[in-house]
């Protein structure tokens, strides 16, 4: 009996067996597909309508009108001129004239040189087309009908213009060096971030896992704390330490601290955890036995950096790398705050949306941040599956052996970086305590009376929290069910692989952009859910949307640890998944839903790209409270509600801390034999 | 047959039943019947498609072709919760949060069953896996031999008509899994259970099966209780997998001899025509030692002088490696006890008689040299 000549032509004719769903499996695919419906309208329709946004060109379009004008008496002889003619003869607009925004509007009486409103003449106007329009005041006329007007109502004759789609805007943006210099700016000023950020990260991180030096514990906690803190509060520290009247100013040698030395810096701050995150991971995972074989075949602790520290860490510095850059390029609150006249892509999409009011443009800008962004994601991923295959069960982990001198010189370079850190920290701190920098240095509250100052008060403090809360627990619950449903269903490949890619997208989504793509698909007064704009749920949503991968990949990884038999031993047992999932899946997972549910509370109470096109006044947040205070110069109160935001993060992850040793004595006790 | 408890009463039949994934064909027209209580092995190298067959049984993974009935009812399309089975896996599945007494309950709850009933049934259910009083503790505080007992408990609790296990001893030492062997069968035969165990392991599918079901390449090459699998292979590839078995490239010779090497034997009874291609077979076992000189009185003797080249020990007996000329290149391997060597005074380097009996003698067909 020949073994495996089986062919495919040899399959018996019909159907094949199509099996019948459970009622699990109904309410699995249910589920998902409400969860990919909810990523669809908060996320693939928005970016959508901002791409065509910025596609979408207004033109006043002149040959779609015809005009005739009457004699003294009002009688009318019967001559019909477009307006293409009339605008030919008269050079009443140039070209560039006829260009214009989503509200613009030209009148026509520069048409006629001899208009006059008191004149006795009369006009008559129509559209050639269905659907062109003019306006005489605010009544809209969009029929061919003539339109007989005296002279002093067609005087509030208005044309309104044409949507068309085009690259006119792109073209626009890079004829405008103001703005396509930002490009330029915004991409050095990452990649020199990038580069400090990583080089320090690397060798705190070494410092941390290869050398015996002391108070490894305390410098953790201090490279972790820059992430409780908004991006913008370094930007404050930095005016305090170098800004006009800053306490340092000299050391700059007349350099100004507002624009590049400022962004950068700043950004090294706030970076920094991310970075040292990555790179410590990937050097706690390197095999100890490849450093005996290198000491034993007599290689310099030089030749054995080079040929087995270096590769060993090499994914997680470059995952580092592009993770930091896409940190800084999508920056909005530390440019804002410390860029001066720096142009940088973020902060050009506010001032293009905020200060101008050019929605189409600061869609365009919106397009051109992406594309590094993107970029950036893709290859971070490419290189994070790499990663995982270097790790091999048999690895044995490095003990760094005790050495006086490097342990000193480590000791020392921690404490500058840490220094660093803390000084950025204490100096909003003690500004934030003082009467009047810097003539009167005299301790008091008075810039925590929030109240009497913009930006939204202690009103915005406690929407903060409940922002911070609101999302942590609804995020929570949808990213979670979300990957469960994803990784635990049956079946149905393509639309699980639909969701995971959606589910990726977010962190390629620069805030900035995810929060003007919100303006442009909920301020829709057509959409239905219009009714959420201006409110919290719509910054709820925001912010779950903005955080969505890193909270689903981490869901996922504590899945993937679970036994893929779970659900089939339930369904032999004849038990709802549900049950499974409240009884056994979420309690085993607890300690990754607690990191996820901290994860997004933190990262909402210190979020301001997105949001800061979203808030109303009801809802002022504290983090965007900083940047308004700061912008209306009230700098001290801002680096006041920034440590109230450090604190609160603070006390956060100090109850995080708590809740999960309390869960996990009480639930996880299987964990210990 | 050692079928005690098995009725002749059909109660899984599956029919024409094939399974593709994307282009490659994990099952072929797979048909098979398993009696009510029965105690079934799927036995065949990693890849052959067994587990598969299992998963389509359960509903885990649905067939691309053919029909599956349970006890007189067309399951093919249903999912697991609507099919009849208890299932035990590999890594067994025990919920790592509940107590073992809350492992063993998760079936018995949302069935109108009162707490107490439950309690009742889950001390049962411990004191018949033999595990009394560690109803208290959690799995991972549990041996692996334990916790597999725990899961077979899970399994049973709800009396399902089948009994599915997947490999469920392989992931244990040798000696516990011997001893769970035993176990396990002795348990089955007590609930009179209708069972199917996947396993690539030829003792345990022996030790335990009523019937073997040896698969390969996602076909069936054999169904048959373990001695006749054991003692007549259908062909090469089972007489190959299970046991040991000495192959020998040669020829048929006017129908009940094959000519091997320089020299005939008389054989087992084949199908084959004369002067075919063919593999003589034989299991080390069944080659019978004879003292220097030793000539055969019968006809069909079979019997051929040979070097005892090499010898083994392999604890209950001496595995030999036998060379004669005649053989060509190939040399023989003999289990031989150790009364027999004491008694033939063998030693490594002599001559002697090894005799070939006849019906052990077999013939298959030649693979396909690729």
């Amino acid at each position: 009996m020949p073994a495996s000549s089986a062919n495919l032509s040899e399959l018996p004719a019909g159907p094949n067996v199509k099996g019948k769903l459970s009622r699990d499996d109904l309410i699995m695919r249910g589920g998902m597909a409400v969860i990919a419906l909810y990523l669809i309208v908060t996320l693939a329709l928005p970016l959508y309508t901002m791409l065509s946004k910025s596609f979408s060109t207004y033109q006043f379009q002149l040959s779609q009108y015809e005009f005739q004008v009457s004699d003294e008496d009002g009688i009318f002889d019967g001559t019909i001129v477009s307006g293409t003619d009339l605008n030919n003869k008269t050079g009443a607009y140039e070209l560039t004239d006829l260009s214009t925004g989503s509200d613009g509007r030209l009148g026509v009486t520069a048409f006629f040189l001899d208009f006059s409103f008191r004149s006795p003449v009369h006009y008559q106007l129509r559209n050639t087309v269905e659907g062109g329009r003019f306006l005489v005041g605010s009544t809209l006329y969009d029929d061919t009908q003539w339109l007989e007007l005296d002279s002093n109502t067609f005087r509030r004759v208005q044309l309104r213009p044409v949507q068309a789609r085009g690259i006119d805007n792109f073209i626009n943006y890079f004829s405008t060096p103001a703005l396509f210099n930002s490009i330029k700016n915004s991409l050095w000023i990452s990649l020199l971030s990038t580069l400090v950020t990583v080089s320090l990260a690397f060798w705190f991180a070494y410092a941390l896992n290869r050398s015996c030096m002391r108070f490894k514990g305390l410098f953790r906690l201090i490279a972790m704390a820059p992430i409780l803190v908004p991006s913008l509060l370094p930007g404050i520290a930095l005016v305090y330490l170098f800004g006009n009247q800053g306490m340092l100013k000299e050391l700059l040698f007349g350099a100004s601290i507002y624009g590049p030395i400022g962004i950068v810096i700043g950004s090294v701050f706030f970076t920094f955890p991310h970075a040292f995150l990555i790179i410590t991971t990937a050097l706690a995972i390197s095999d100890g036995r490849l450093y005996e074989a290198a000491s034993s075949l007599r290689a310099s602790p030089w030749r054995t950096f080079w040929t087995v520290t270096i590769p060993g860490a090499r994914y997680g510095l470059i995952s580092a790398a592009f993770v930091v850059f896409n940190l800084v390029i999508t920056d909005f609150g530390l440019p804002k705050v410390i860029g001066g006249q720096f142009n940088v892509l973020a902060v050009d999409i506010y001032k293009q949306v905020i200060g101008q009011q050019n929605f189409e443009m600061g869609a365009v800008v919106s397009v051109i941040l992406i594309i590094p962004a993107i970029f950036a994601f893709i290859i971070d991923r490419l290189v994070q599956s790499k990663q995982i295959s270097s790790l091999t069960a048999r690895s044995v982990p490095y003990q760094p052996k005790p050495d006086r001198r490097t342990d000193a010189i480590f000791l020392i370079y921690c404490s500058f970086v840490g220094l660093f850190i803390i000084g950025m920290l204490a100096v909003c701190q003690f500004a934030a305590l003082v009467k009047f920098w810097p003539y009167d240095l005299s301790l008091s509250l008075n810039n925590y009376q929030f109240d009497k100052m913009d930006g939204g008060g202690w009103g915005a403090y406690f929407n903060s929290i409940k922002l911070g809360l609101l999302t942590a627990v609804a995020g929570t619950a949808i990213v979670f069910f979300g990957a469960y449903l994803v990784e635990k269903s049956n079946g149905f490949f393509l639309g699980r692989a639909a969701f995971q890619m959606i589910a990726m997208l977010p962190m390629a989504i620069p805030g900035m952009v995810l929060g003007l793509a919100y303006i442009f698909f909920f301020n829709n007064p057509s959409n239905p859910l219009h009714a959420i704009y201006g409110t919290m749920a719509i910054l709820v949503v925001c912010t779950v949307t903005h955080f969505y991968t890193v909270s689903h990949l981490t869901a996922v990884t504590a899945l993937k640890q679970m036994d893929r038999e779970f659900e089939s031993v339930s369904a032999s047992l004849k038990q709802p998944t549900l049950k499974l999932f409240s009884r056994v899946t979420v309690p085993v997972c607890l300690p990754s839903v607690l990191d996820i549910s901290i994860y997004l509370f933190i990262n909402a109470m210190t979020t301001v790209s997105a949001v800061v096109f979203l808030y109303s006044p009801k809802t002022a947040l504290a983090s965007i409270a900083v940047l308004n205070m700061d912008d209306a110069g009230d700098i001290a109160p801002a680096a006041a509600m920034g440590m109230m935001i450090f604190y609160t993060n603070a006390a956060a992850r100090i109850i995080h801390l708590f809740i999960s040793k309390g869960v996990l004595a009480r639930t996880q006790a299987w964990r210990t034999r | 047959m050692t079928q005690e408890n098995a009725s002749s009463e059909i109660y899984l039949s599956i029919d024409n039943l094939w399974k593709v994934f994307g282009s490659f064909i994990a099952l072929k027209d797979i048909t098979l019947d398993i009696n009510e209580g029965e105690f079934v092995c799927f036995l065949g190298p990693s890849g052959c498609g067994k587990t598969t067959l299992l998963r389509a049984i359960a509903g885990l993974d649905l067939q691309t072709k053919g029909t599956v009935m349970q006890d007189g009812k067309d399951v093919s399309n249903l999912p697991p919760s609507e099919r009849d089975f208890g299932i035990v896996f590999q890594s067994y599945a025990l919920f790592p949060n509940l107590t073992i007494n809350k492992n063993i309950a998760f079936g018995l709850e949302n069935a109108g069953r009162s707490k107490l009933e439950i309690t009742d049934r889950v001390r049962e259910l411990l004191q018949l896996v033999g595990l009394p009083d560690q109803g208290q503790k959690y799995p991972a505080q549990l041996s692996g031999g334990q916790q597999q007992r725990i899961a077979l408990a899970r399994a049973i609790a709800t009396n399902p008509g089948l009994l599915l296990l997947d490999e469920p001893l392989s992931a244990l030492d040798a000696k516990v899994r011997v001893h769970l062997r035993h176990e396990i069968k002795e348990l089955q035969r007590k609930l009179g259970v209708t069972t199917v165990m996947v396993t690539h392991d030829q003792e345990e599918a022996l030790s335990m099966a009523d019937r073997i079901v040896v698969m390969n390449h996602g076909i069936i090459e054999q169904v048959g209780s373990p001695t006749e699998i054991y003692r007549e292979p259908a062909n090469l590839f089972v007489a190959d997998f299970i046991g040991e078995m000495n192959q020998i490239k040669s020829t048929v010779l006017n129908g009940s001899r094959l000519s091997i090497g320089e020299t005939t034997f008389a054989c087992h009874s084949h199908n084959f025509d004369d002067d075919m291609l063919v593999v003589a077979a034989i299991r080390p076992e069944d080659i019978i030692p004879h003292e220097e000189g030793y000539v055969s009185d019968a006809e069909n003797g079979n019997c051929i002088e040979v070097l005892l080249q090499e010898m083994e020990f392999l604890g209950s007996f001496w595995r030999c490696h036998l060379q004669n000329n005649k053989f060509g290149i190939s040399g023989l391997m003999a289990d031989f006890s150790i009364n027999a060597i004491r008694r033939l005074k063998l030693l490594k380097g002599k001559d002697m008689v090894i005799e070939l009996p006849a019906d052990r003698l077999m013939a298959f067909d030649r693979p396909e040299v690729d």
